[in-house]
């Protein structure tokens, strides 16, 4: 099979030691690469019930078959896989831009971090010289000057890096893993698992050949998604980019402001997509192999923020924006630049600072807890002194860098009402209250609150259905979404192109089928989505989640929208919940309790996983033992 | 090293196209390394590639590859006289039964644009894909149309007509030339 290296690294922080297994061919088949790839060997090589930051959570990072190819957008992914320290399940993050290319380039499908090193280390990969380095000069330093450090002393400025920063080494729940200076694996607190190994770095330089299977099928169809990715498929990413959701999200008053308080921001024209790409965005850059180019770079031309230089895009310009009451674009892009510096989910950490202002608004946290901060919404100062402390555990960052649900289990009282998040994970920038596809989408994402599992935000926000109503059909819509998703972070390819094929999975098949030589139809490839959910299912399941772990925050189920207009009075109900959830189930082949079936797992090729949920399963009646009564 | 070069003058130099990067247009995506490792090595690698891209921070992007000086100083450089420049395209030819791999050229070159190939280590530089079929290959696939081909007189008239318009752009505006 070509586009797969056909190798996995294994590396043992605790003892050193350090070897290659080949890559099981039946494996790549089933579960693609990626996540799929990544989630089966965590799957594999862990036991149920360890703690995420204990040696004894691998953590893994997956490439996908087209990574080092010139796929537009699918030469350069690399995802990370672990037991997440925010859900207790299922974690996983993507991140694009040179590094994913570089570790194909060396000679791997996956690397996999078992144990914890005594002392501060990174690994470097030199294609297939692989050393575990001392990291003790690197600890405490940002990911960017840990980047510049190695390139410095390894004295090769094309060897890419992630690595994490100050807030993974304190394992900060949120922290992510950051590559090529600004691109983040930034959920689900990776990062932290990664600091908790005292794995400070992943250093690759690789100059293997990648080579295809079949060259002129995939320049022709290379060619076609150049032309695509030049039109209107693309254009929301090449012209405004993300941020240009802000108004139209305004607009369906699905904006959710103050830790969703309300759904419109009154200053959103101040933090508009037009506005940042009038007076902040300098250049807009690409990843390796990509035809489109999204990375919008802002640069603050003047205040008190001048000079600061940080990609940004919705979701973060949302959660330290509105979230936090912040009409401040230079304030906000500071703290987009803090999370980068820092390593932390800069979604996250709007959420968890909006929902401490939150706290602190209604009297639940005050001042002298606070060292005399005045946390309230809208104050900018606050927020990015906020993001100092929860990235270093200072005073009651300490606390909050636990994560929102964490954190108001510690702060107790009314805290849990005010944490706005699913599974632990915080929410992302849709009020979902009047969004009810994408209400289910979240409320059943195998990773936690996520808007990346699947896009089932789509047909509420472009008016397909009655976005206001939970209703049966919509547990159809997510699973398609759902499938499409997970076989995209596979692959893996940048979720922004999705546009550009046409033909859905028929066009990702032949981009597989012309990289891999592995003919792959479309259904098969749909089947690999379908399989790769259930085995995310199958993992939480593992990890003891259940149908009650399928749910909405307090407030989605409590307070119903104020803002006046369009989407006024709308919340998800438990009884909403309720037919989402079943609709869902009975569309995926789960019983009412969300357990995949034995014949469901043997429909989609998953038999040898059957064992994780015999016993669940409720035991069918026996005729004998009621004949014995009777 | 001699300081005298080596190469004759080339009557048609004025003529010579290279390639060309325009660093306002790059975006760092390196398709043109993909594409030129694909054409000349039947694989993807940033190694092989003749044109090599540099992000030296995210807002400063470029690709470079060889500018077709005259005199070469690489020709100048190498001792076993392996290279030589066309006088009709100016592209730096590389006897490979010559070149030891001795970088002096690599060396020599301002720009970076000579590249050490990893396994034959022999030089390897840009020939604007000789022999394929409309011109370098690079050019035609860079998404952004960041790459040209380009004689050296076309690329200062491009750079006029760039520097006219911004200077006059007030003007150009107020006449309703469209830009």
């Amino acid at each position: 099979m070509l586009g797969y290296a056909g190798r996995v690294l294994h590396v043992d922080l605790s003892s050193g030691k350090i070897w290659t297994e080949p890559l099981k061919e039946e494996l790549a088949k089933k579960y693609i690469g990626g996540i799929g790839l990544g989630m089966r060997l965590l799957l594999d090589h862990s036991k149920p019930g360890v703690d995420p930051f204990s040696p004894e959570n691998p953590l893994v990072l997956a490439t996908g078959p087209l990574s080092g190819s010139m796929v537009p957008t699918g030469g350069n992914g690399h995802a990370f896989v672990s037991k997440s320290p925010q859900t207790f399940a299922m974690g996983e993050a993507k991140s694009h831009g040179h590094f994913g290319t570089a570790m194909k380039r060396a000679g791997y499908d996956a690397i996999i971090f078992h144990g914890k090193s005594e002392k501060p280390v990174y690994l470097w990969v030199d294609d297939d010289a692989v050393q575990i380095m001392d990291a003790k000069h690197l600890w405490g330093k940002s990911p960017q000057e840990t980047e510049d450090a190695i390139k410095t002393e390894l004295k090769d400025f094309y060897i890419r890096v992630a690595s994490i920063g100050p807030a993974g080494e304190k394992l900060v729940r949120i922290a992510c893993i950051i590559n090529d200076r600004s691109r983040a694996a930034g959920r689900c607190g990776m990062g932290a698992v990664m600091g908790s190994k005292n794995l400070k770095a992943i250093a690759i330089r690789g100059s293997k050949d990648i080579k295809v299977a079949s060259q002129e099928r995939l320049l022709e169809l290379i060619k076609i998604q150049h032309e695509r990715m030049k039109g209107p498929a693309a254009r929301k990413y090449r012209t405004l980019g993300t941020p240009e959701n802000v108004l139209v999200l305004q607009k369906l008053a699905a904006m959710p402001t103050n830790n969703f308080t309300r759904a419109t921001f009154d200053e959103a024209d101040k933090i508009s997509g037009e506005y940042l790409n009038e007076r902040f965005i300098a250049k807009i850059i690409g990843c390796s192999s990509c035809a489109m180019r999204c990375e919008h770079i802002a640069v603050v031309p003047e205040g008190p923020f001048k000079g600061v230089t940080t990609r940004i895009e919705y979701e973060s310009l949302w959660a330290m924006g509105p979230n936090c009451g912040i009409g401040n674009l230079d304030a906000i892009l500071k703290g987009m630049d803090l999370s980068n510096y820092y390593g932390v989910d800069s979604i996250s950490i709007g959420g968890i600072v909006g929902f401490a202002m939150d706290l602190y608004e209604h009297g639940v946290i005050g001042k002298d807890q606070l060292g005399g901060l005045d946390l309230k919404f809208g104050n900018y100062e606050a927020m990015l002194e906020m993001i100092k402390r929860i990235s270093l555990r200072e005073g009651f960052g300490d606390v909050l860098a636990e994560g929102t649900k964490l954190a108001a289990d510690k702060i107790g009282n009314d805290a849990p009402k005010y944490a706005v998040q699913i599974k632990g994970v915080e929410m992302t920038g849709y009020d979902i209250r009047g969004l009810k596809t994408a209400a289910l989408g979240y409320a059943v994402s195998f990773r936690g609150a996520d808007h990346n599992r699947h896009g089932s935000y789509d047909p509420d926000v472009k008016g397909k259905v009655n976005r206001f109503k939970a209703e049966k059909g919509r547990g159809k819509l997510v699973k398609e979404t759902e499938d499409l998703y997970t076989v995209i972070d596979s692959l893996i390819v940048c979720k922004f192109s999705r546009g550009t094929y046409f033909e859905g999975y028929k066009d990702l098949a032949a981009l597989y089928s012309a990289v891999t030589g592995v003919e792959m139809t479309p259904e098969e490839l749909q089947k690999a989505g379908e399989r790769i959910n259930n085995l995310g299912r199958l993992f939480n399941i593992r990890e003891g989640l259940t149908r009650k772990d399928d749910s909405m925050p307090w407030k989605i189920m409590n307070v119903p929208i104020p803002d006046e207009g369009v989407a006024k009075g709308s919340f998800v109900s438990q009884e909403d919940l309720d037919i989402l959830l079943d609709d869902y189930y009975e569309v995926r082949g789960w019983t009412k309790e969300g357990i995949p079936t034995v014949e469901k797992l043997n429909e989609i090729g998953m038999e040898d996983l059957v064992y994780l949920v015999k016993d669940k399963l409720e035991p069918k009646p026996s005729k004998r033992k009621e004949k014995k009564e009777e | 090293m001699s300081a005298v070069p080596k190469t004759v003058p080339k009557a048609d130099s004025a003529k010579w196209k290279m390639v060309s990067c325009d660093p306002d247009k790059c975006t760092g995506c390196t398709v043109c390394e993909y594409i030129c490792s694909l054409t000349k090595d039947n694989a993807f690698s940033a190694q092989k590639s003749r044109i090599r891209t540099m992000r030296l921070h995210p807002l400063i992007n470029i690709s470079i590859a060889c500018r077709l000086c005259n005199p070469a100083p690489c020709v100048t450089a190498c001792p076993r006289d392996a290279l030589t420049q066309s006088e009709q395209t100016g592209v730096i030819m590389i006897d490979d039964d010559k070149c030891d791999g001795c970088s002096w050229c690599i060396e020599a070159c301002d720009y970076g644009a000579i590249t050490l190939h990893p396994e034959l280590k022999k030089v390897r530089i840009c020939d604007l894909c000789e022999g394929v079929e409309g011109g370098p290959r690079c050019v035609k696939w860079c998404p952004e149309e960041a790459l040209d081909f380009v004689t050296k007189d076309i690329l200062s008239q491009k750079a006029r007509i760039a520097v006219t318009k911004k200077l006059f752009k007030e003007s150009m505006e107020a006449a309703g030339i469209k830009v």
